[in-house]
């Protein structure tokens, strides 16, 4: 089974976030600012004669499509990377995905995912090693 | 007949570049102030100024303004088309240059104004309704007063008034002209129940680096000559502005986070209010005005604020306000040991100076104001002022011009 991780939260936290996934094996994200607010509502910034406020915030959006075995690992990590402690530091979604397909070749499903040296391949060494 | 200065010519033709290089410098400083939807319109609304303006000036702007006085109300036609403006110099306006180069430095003021009164508009104003009143503008309001107040025979300058460069002429004529112009036209959609956020302040902090910049020539090349007066004005410019920025600063620190669009808008505060004096007051003076000018318009925009009135980037506390400061402080600070064809004003002696320089600025403000409100409404009978609603939620950049700022 295939998910989708889409991961909403701070921009400055991105290059963190994305070390981190690095680290434990993701190979392919994607991302793209997003300007949103949840329950901390917006921000207030300086004008010309005193303050305005804004409700809509920048974050990014990161989108990861992984095998299921990975998710819970991947979650974790996502969330460690990107939080601060302060409201305002985002928000997870999973998602099923029906199909995945590699434009390049043509390849669908697992093998569409797959990359050398990536979180699965990883897996697999270590489950052999085990054997 | 005067001889032409070759020095005094070098500096008037490159003060004029510098003019004319602060219409452009006001159109990235507006343009950065409004929406990213509107930054191409509020751009071109400077701009083509440059355009409809020249045209203007060398047909008829400059006789109306400068030429020969009729009962001290506006000029004869005896500069029509420019006739007999050449070379040579003029003994009332250009002794030592030829009367050519005071009438295009002059030109490049009759641009600036009517584009400052674009603040006013931005975001809503339909263009041809623009073209049409800008120049009605020109021709109706600006060409008289600069004939009043510059123009010999004119009816302030007659009774005494100074202005240096500008401080009544622009900078007061268009405040309030902007003040009247919102009033008719009204507020934006949405205006006071959204955010309208600056789309690219640093095009702001450009354009009012620039306009500093500019304004080298628009007070030093009002000396008109290459000498210790232009360099008085070019200092107390600098001085005026710097004083303003950082009083601005402050003044916005007390409510959150000093602010660079507040830092900004303070030197332009500050050069305006400078404007009026900066040919008869000393730099210490020009400290004062500066720092005085940044509370008068920081206030100003709360109180334009209270009203509930859209005048959307605040032309009227920047350049009304500013510029009334301006005129005031001429009358408070100034002294004929800067400039021996001044007068005194009331810190020197000469309360008379300030009753003088309140009248202009009332004459000024109440036929700008008024004769704007009269153009905007005439305007609006023949078409309309205002883009539709759909056009404007779409934004004047695709509904007006078919473009768009970026890809």
């Amino acid at each position: 089974m295939t998910k989708k991780i889409e991961a909403i939260f701070r921009e400055e936290k991105l290059d963190d976030v994305k070390k981190a996934l690095y680290s434990i094996g993701i190979v392919g994200m994607n991302v793209t600012e997003v300007r949103g607010h949840g329950r901390q509502g917006g921000i207030t910034l300086s004008g010309r004669t005193g303050t305005y406020q804004v409700d809509f915030l920048p974050r990014v959006q990161l989108n990861i499509i992984l095998s299921d075995h990975n998710v819970e690992k991947t979650i974790n990590t996502i969330q460690q990377a990107a939080q601060t402690g302060n409201i305002g530091d985002g928000l997870i979604f999973v998602y099923p995905v029906d199909e995945v397909i590699r434009i390049r070749t043509g390849e669908r499903g697992h093998d569409a995912l797959a990359y050398e040296g990536d979180i699965d391949t990883r897996q697999e060494v270590a489950m052999a090693g085990v054997a | 007949m005067e001889q032409i200065n070759a020095g005094d010519t070098a500096w008037i033709l490159v003060a004029t570049a510098l003019v004319m290089v602060m219409t452009p410098a006001l159109a990235f400083f507006y343009g950065g102030m409004v929406r990213k939807k509107n930054l191409l319109s509020t751009i071109n609304l400077s701009f083509i100024s440059i355009g409809l303006i020249s045209i203007q000036w060398i047909l008829i702007g400059y006789t109306l303004a400068f030429g020969t006085s009729v009962n001290g109300l506006f000029g004869g036609l005896d500069f029509l088309g420019l006739s007999g403006v050449g070379s040579e110099p003029n003994a009332d306006y250009a002794a030592t240059i030829p009367h050519l180069a005071f009438a295009a430095y002059q030109m490049m003021f009759a641009i600036i104004t009517p584009a400052l009164i674009t603040g006013a508009f931005v975001e809503r104003i339909r263009f041809k309704a623009f073209l049409i009143f800008t120049l009605l503008w020109a021709t109706f309001v600006y060409d008289p007063v600069a004939h009043w107040v510059w123009g010999v025979g004119g009816i302030l300058r007659t009774r005494g008034a100074l202005d240096f460069a500008g401080g009544t002429v622009v900078h007061i004529t268009a405040g309030f002209s902007a003040l009247a112009f919102a009033i008719v036209l009204g507020k934006r959609k949405w205006y006071g129940q959204t955010t309208m956020e600056p789309s690219n302040i640093p095009f702001t902090v450009l354009g009012a680096g620039l306009l500093w910049m500019g304004w080298f020539g628009f007070n030093g090349g009002s000396a008109l000559a290459a000498n210790g007066l232009a360099v008085n004005a070019v200092v107390t410019t600098n001085t005026a502005a710097a004083a303003a920025a950082v009083v601005w600063m402050f003044l916005s620190w007390r409510d959150n986070k000093p602010s660079v669009l507040g830092i900004v808008t303070g030197a332009v505060v500050g050069l305006v209010a400078i404007t009026p004096a900066a040919g008869f007051v000393t730099p210490l003076a020009a400290i004062a005005i500066g720092a005085i000018a940044a509370p008068v318009s920081f206030y100003a925009i709360r109180l334009r604020q209270k009203w509930g009135l859209d005048e959307s980037l605040d032309v009227w506390a920047c350049h009304g306000m500013g510029g009334t400061w301006g005129a005031l402080a001429t009358g408070l600070f100034a002294t004929t040991t800067v400039n021996s064809a001044g007068f005194d004003g009331l810190f020197y002696g000469n309360p008379n100076q300030l009753l003088i320089q309140a009248a202009a600025v009332a004459v000024s403000i109440v036929f700008s104001f008024g004769m704007t409100f009269v153009l905007t409404k005439l305007v609006n009978v023949f078409t309309p002022l205002r883009v539709t609603e759909n056009e404007e939620e779409v934004g004047l950049d695709i509904s007006e011009h078919g473009e768009r700022a970026f890809a």
